[in-house]
């Protein structure tokens, strides 16, 4: 008998501290994987965000840097300008990447900075204890919108790849989903192809990752991924919005 | 002894971080240190260092925290209110214990304030500036000599205690020409094993970081960081003295208010009054020990200032109430005259008399 | 033939292994508490597994492994 499926090596030891059903976990698994499947665990150096990934450097056994929230892709940018034959990913929630880190996301996106963001869309803020982030759904109930996201005081939802797709910079942007095994498979091999354009150095790739917080939903974990199938994505459909890597290579 | 060129203050800063092995700056445009990052945006492309310029003060300082994670030797300047955005990073910064230089060219505040000179971020510069317990190694230039000696300095204390430096200036000496002998080329190749470079597969990771959850941890954290900061205090403050042997009265002042003030000095000892000025090269760790033999020996106490009286307290605690200490200032972008000194040493001495 | 096995005690008892097996053979021990105090996942009859990984493709904790 074969083992086909292990823990990947680019995972230390250390137990998650992600909550029962909590999609941070696969989502951790996916990159870890397509680390160890590109063989660069030696030379690739992580930025953690602030929010629920916060302690993501316990977690992926390679370099980590934890940075101040939003701040990853600056801190990505730094290192990568420094070690540019390294590899060098962020992974960031939804608060820190599409509200208070918002520039340097978009910047570091229209400078096509050789890097890999990993980005997870719960639509939640989880480690405050689920308050209304800039992804959550109009009418989503959360601690701070207790009667629903009311477009007409808070706004509407940003949608990062849509966004990001309109400038000149990012090489790939591509949003997937971890609710299912087609998807999660899916998943895995865009963070594997976002990996690899850095490494062949197309520049900037962003996956956004449709997830879960069965927590601060207040829904079991598999009725948690039922609401991603039938809220999240709908209002965020999964697919390419942008691949500069063919024209780069040509 | 190197030849002399004629060069501004914000220019002579970058060349000579370049020659302390600086290879990668990042900055966003503000008066009055933009000479500082166009000549940076000049020289890095020559030399395979890196420049780029940011969407904002906040990003900049990031991008410094993640080149000083890997262990190079990295920059950023700015003046007062981007000075004021870049403090969530730098309490990163300290927090992570890593070295860098944040160059401040101060102009007056508070808000958007003014453009020229001032010195009115003291405070800022020593007490914190961020939120938590921490310091800044802050050297104050009071030419454009020191400009670049300080700034060689600066990266060789930061590197060495792990802590970041800020050099600490204003609009007048980021602006002003002087010919200036540039340092040597030198690199202070100090280890740093705990770099985030790729583990290599050789060892286990490295993580840069400033969050300990148990308290403990971040107490234990917070006391190894405070001795370090015990040996900075004990082995790094520096100091100008300036006819004081006999002096009686003892002008303290720092950058270009230490400027004025010697002229102050030269005037009042024409006149038969026995001036003298301490000048602090480093506001943190400040020069406490000779201020305090200066109050045993002395009449009073004179601060120059281009603030509202912001070192007039740290003179105050290290001369521990022996003395008067008196503050001679202007606010605003203003810079006192020698005759504004001369005229409050005369009072006191008058008064003493 | 395939094999499942669970690192139990890593194990938070979320569920999302059993609702993703085809062939319905994992259940959340309800009579079971582990380490972390919860009720683990675990296999009823092993020998109708078909080592398909799509329990361990959900499992957000890496808890299980499969052999085949």
């Amino acid at each position: 008998m074969a083992v086909v499926f292990q823990k990947p090596k680019s995972l230390t030891d250390a137990e998650l501290h992600y909550c029962p059903g909590c999609t941070h976990g696969i989502i951790h698994r996916l990159v870890a994987e397509a680390i160890d499947t590109l063989g660069i665990e030696g030379k690739t150096i992580g930025v953690a965000p602030v929010g629920c990934a916060v302690m993501a450097y316990n977690y992926f056994a390679c370099d980590m840097v934890e940075a101040a929230h939003g701040r990853a892709p600056a801190v990505a940018t730094g290192i990568k300008r420094s070690l540019p034959e390294n590899v060098v990913f962020t992974y960031q929630g939804d608060g820190d990447l599409a509200s208070i880190g918002m520039a340097e996301t978009v910047h570091a996106a229209t400078r096509n900075e050789n890097i890999t963001v990993i980005f997870v869309n719960n639509a939640i803020y989880g480690m405050t204890g689920g308050q209304m982030a800039p992804t959550s759904l109009p009418g989503q109930v959360t601690q701070t919108s207790p009667y629903g996201r009311d477009v007409k005081v808070a706004g509407y939802p940003v949608k990062i790849c849509e966004l990001l797709a309109g400038l000149d910079g990012p090489a790939y942007l591509e949003r997937v989903a971890v609710n299912n095994v087609k998807n999660v498979k899916n998943a895995k091999r865009a963070i594997e192809k976002a990996f690899r354009n850095q490494i062949e150095g197309k520049g900037f790739s962003l996956i956004e990752v449709v997830s879960s917080c069965p927590t601060n939903w207040g829904m079991t974990p598999e009725k948690a991924l039922q609401w991603v199938e039938e809220k999240m994505i709908p209002y965020y459909p999964l697919g390419v919005y942008k691949d500069k890597t063919e024209e780069v290579a040509k | 002894m190197a030849e002399k060129v004629l060069m501004k203050g914000n220019e002579a800063i970058a060349e000579a971080a370049i020659r302390a092995g600086c290879r990668h700056y990042f900055g966003y445009p503000i008066t009055p240190q933009t000479e500082l990052a166009a000549y940076m945006a000049k020289r890095m492309p020559k030399i395979n260092g890196v420049f780029l310029q940011a969407e904002s003060e906040i990003a900049a300082i990031n991008m410094v925290y993640g080149v000083s994670g890997t262990g190079k030797r990295v920059m950023t300047s700015s003046s007062s209110p981007g000075i004021s955005l870049k403090q969530e990073g730098i309490s990163y910064i300290a927090g992570s214990d890593l070295p860098c230089l944040i160059v401040n060219v101060q102009r007056g505040g508070p808000g958007l304030g003014g453009i020229q000179p001032s010195q009115s971020d003291y405070f800022q510069a020593t007490k914190g500036g961020g939120h938590g317990d921490y310091h800044l190694i802050v050297l104050t230039p009071d030419s454009v000599q020191e400009m670049a000696d300080l700034t060689a300095l600066a990266f060789d204390l930061s590197d060495k205690y792990r802590v970041p430096a800020m050099l600490l200036a204003d609009g007048t000496l980021g602006q002003m020409m002087e010919p200036v002998a540039l340092p040597e080329e030198h690199v202070n190749r100090v280890e740093k094993p705990w770099a985030v470079t790729g583990t290599e597969g050789k060892r286990k990771h490295n993580i840069i970081n400033s969050l300990y959850l148990v308290p403990e941890q971040l107490e234990e954290k917070n006391l190894e960081r405070y001795r370090r900061y015990k040996a900075i205090e004990e082995n790094e403050a520096r100091f100008e003295s300036y006819m004081m042997d006999d002096a009686e009265y003892c002008i303290v002042a720092f950058g270009i208010a230490a400027r004025v003030s010697k002229n102050a000095v030269v005037a009042l000892r024409k006149e038969g009054i026995k001036a003298g000025l301490i000048r602090p090269i480093t506001i943190w760790p400040f020069p406490k020990k000779v201020i305090a033999e200066a109050a045993e020996k002395v009449k009073a106490f004179v601060s120059v200032e281009l603030s509202m009286g912001q070192m007039i307290e740290d003179v105050k605690l290290a001369e521990d109430c022996k003395k008067p200490v008196v503050l001679c200032n202007r606010v605003g972008g203003m810079i006192p005259t020698p005759d504004q000194v001369i005229e409050t040493v005369k009072k006191i001495a008058g008064g003493n008399a | 033939m395939a094999k499942v096995t669970f690192q139990t005690d890593l194990c938070k008892g979320c569920g999302l292994c059993v609702a993703a097996c085809p062939k319905k053979i994992l259940v959340i021990a309800k009579d079971k508490i582990n380490k972390k105090g919860h009720s683990p996942a675990e296999m009823t009859d092993q020998s109708q597994c078909i080592g398909c990984a799509f329990c361990a493709t959900m499992c957000p904790d890496c808890v299980i492994t499969v052999e085949k």
